[in-house]
């Protein structure tokens, strides 16, 4: 199933944001949310982007999802500048957003113009059975756990096969269980589809487990802080002496140096 | 959950032992099952049915006192007796049936074609700001006219046949349904609009599985405010030349000072709205099954 996946699937492909800024108007004054913005996301990386509440960091998926437009800069998939949504992107939502009154199954075909066709039917069951939902196709959502319907959302985002996938703060309202659980079933579909990913969080470890590179944003307005390869080894372990000290140096970006962090490891 | 308390409680004042509070205990093993009996009751079946009708029931009671003591003449209000007994006349004469059939036509007809209109001006309204812009000083003009102040117009337009008491229910249903038809496609959820242009669904699509599935709630209410008001306007549509129908009973009892027939017209429209209600209630707990009720404590 999974071999079939790899076959059909283009692959990631190679995203730039050039000199993104972002501006708001809030009540009547002019509101620098983002500044200057300057990233290379190579085709298959995975990139996490971190900060602290309120910096920017979702305004920028946003922008790369196409739901808001940059003030200045532009935004490239491919050397594509990008105008608008597409199904090129698929975004994974804070919350599952399922449509309440479709089953999981018509949630997922929502995606597709024409579902009936025997290729989108075999594209929904292959994601349903990606995401681990086999057997509950005719179930509502009301009817599914917190992490099954963000499954059910991946699935949804997955299935138009994107070149990069989109998360905004995908697990933050699920139980820390849950959340480890569908971490690894993200890394799991990482690595058989090798699209493109971009997760943004404002859970450090999160953003190591998970990615190639962490973007870390500053506060208000937003500038790229700081960039921190994760060259450790996957499967990656949380308590392991080099994933402390990655989530020592990122934690000490947002807090002051004498604030020592409790080292759980040592 | 309940006999798990009472079960604990039981097995304290027994734990006690001594002779002397042993009456004590007792006592209170015998009062908590009563206070059990009495919970039990309170969540019984039998309880809620009694909960339902007592405050009908008394009202009727003080009806039937106020008529027996004299405290209120006869021809005023008659007692529930009479009344039941000029019902049951009606009833049994096949009359009832009659009135009940007609009204019941003219209703439907009425309501339907408000339901119908009211839906797709409802659409169109919420969905263009355009058409909201033309359309929207005609219906807010229009909206606080009482459909019993048309009836002069309605006789002179359509005679006083069928139209003209269809035209009355159905301008009384039809303002409500548009409004809540609007009300519910404006508050669409924008997260799912959201959602629309990033899997950039069809225009189409976005009506047909967003906007309406999400105001199905607001257009079922809308639904049930209008067929109560197309049946609150029966009475007023049969004021013109009506030989039949129930607002025809009150017109006629009023005309020949029969209080009694009077009621039992009014009894008639309140049962049959009461129905009518709890069957598009009932429609809509299948229509909308996602929708988490508040049902009250």
């Amino acid at each position: 199933m999974s071999m079939q996946l790899v076959a059909t699937n283009g692959g990631g492909e190679q995203l730039s944001l050039r000199g993104v800024s972002k501006r708001f108007v809030v009540k009547g004054k002019d509101v620098l949310a983002l500044q200057n913005i300057n990233v290379e996301i190579l085709p298959g990386e995975f990139v996490s982007i971190i900060g602290t509440s309120g910096c920017g960091k979702s305004t920028l998926l946003r922008i790369v999802a196409g739901l808001e437009n940059a003030s200045e800069g532009v935004v490239e998939l491919n050397g594509r500048k990008l105008d608008g949504p597409g199904r090129d992107r698929g975004l994974v939502f804070q919350e599952h957003r399922l449509l309440p009154w479709l089953t999981v199954w018509d949630n997922i075909a929502f995606a597709f113009s024409d579902a009936s066709t025997q290729e989108a039917r075999e594209l929904i069951r292959a994601h349903i059975e990606l995401v681990g939902l086999t057997g509950f196709e005719k179930a509502y959502p009301h009817q599914l756990s917190g992490g099954m319907a963000q499954r059910a959302s991946i699935a949804r985002a997955l299935v138009k096969r994107p070149q990069a996938m989109l998360f905004d703060e995908p697990f933050g309202a699920l139980d820390a269980l849950t959340r480890i659980q569908l971490q690894q079933e993200i890394l799991r579909i990482w690595q058989t589809e090798r699209t493109t990913m971009i997760l943004v969080t404002h859970d450090i470890d999160e953003a190591i487990y998970l990615a190639d590179r962490v973007l870390i944003l500053s506060n208000r307005p937003g500038t790229l802080k700081k960039v921190v390869s994760i060259d450790l080894p996957r499967p990656r372990q949380r308590s392991s002496l080099d994933f402390a000290r990655l989530r020592k140096a990122i934690y000490r970006e947002f807090f002051a140096e004498e604030e020592t962090l409790v080292d759980y490891t040592i | 959950m309940m006999s798990k308390v009472s079960a604990l409680e039981i097995t304290r004042p027994q734990m006690a032992g001594s002779e002397s509070s042993h009456a004590n205990s007792l006592q209170a093993v015998r009062l908590l099952a009563w206070r059990n009996a009495l919970a039990r009751f309170g969540d019984s079946r039998l309880s809620r049915t009694l909960q339902y009708v007592v405050l009908p029931l008394s009202l009727l009671a003080l009806w039937e006192f106020l008529c027996r003591t004299s405290l209120v003449p006869a021809v005023s209000l008659p007692s529930p007796i009479v009344v039941a007994s000029t019902l049951w006349q009606l009833v049994r004469e096949g009359h009832l049936s009659v009135h009940i059939y007609v009204s019941l036509v003219r209703v439907m007809q009425g309501f339907s074609v408000a339901a119908l209109l009211g839906l797709i001006l409802g659409v169109a309204v919420g969905i263009s700001t355009t058409v909201a812009r033309i359309t929207d000083l005609i219906v807010q003009l229009f909206r606080p006219i009482p459909p019993i102040a048309w009836i002069p117009l309605a006789i002179l337009w359509f005679g006083i046949g069928e139209a003209s008491k269809v035209y009355i229910i159905f301008l009384g249903a039809f303002f409500p349904i548009v409004i809540n038809v609007i009300d519910g496609i404006r508050q669409t959820d924008n997260r799912f609009v959201e959602l629309a242009n990033v899997l950039e669904v069809s225009r189409w699509k976005f009506i047909r599985r967003i906007v309406l599935p999400g105001a199905l709630p607001s257009i079922m209410t809308g639904m049930r405010v209008g067929i109560g008001q197309a049946w609150a306007c029966v009475v007023a549509a049969e004021l013109i030349a009506a030989e039949q129908g129930v607002g025809y009973i009150i017109v006629d009892g009023r005309e020949l000072c029969q209080p009694d027939v009077v009621i039992a017209g009014m009894i008639s429209i309140g049962v049959i709205g009461k129905l009518m209600d709890v069957a598009l209630k009932f429609l809509e707990v299948r229509l909308v099954p996602w929708k988490l009720h508040y049902n009250g404590e």
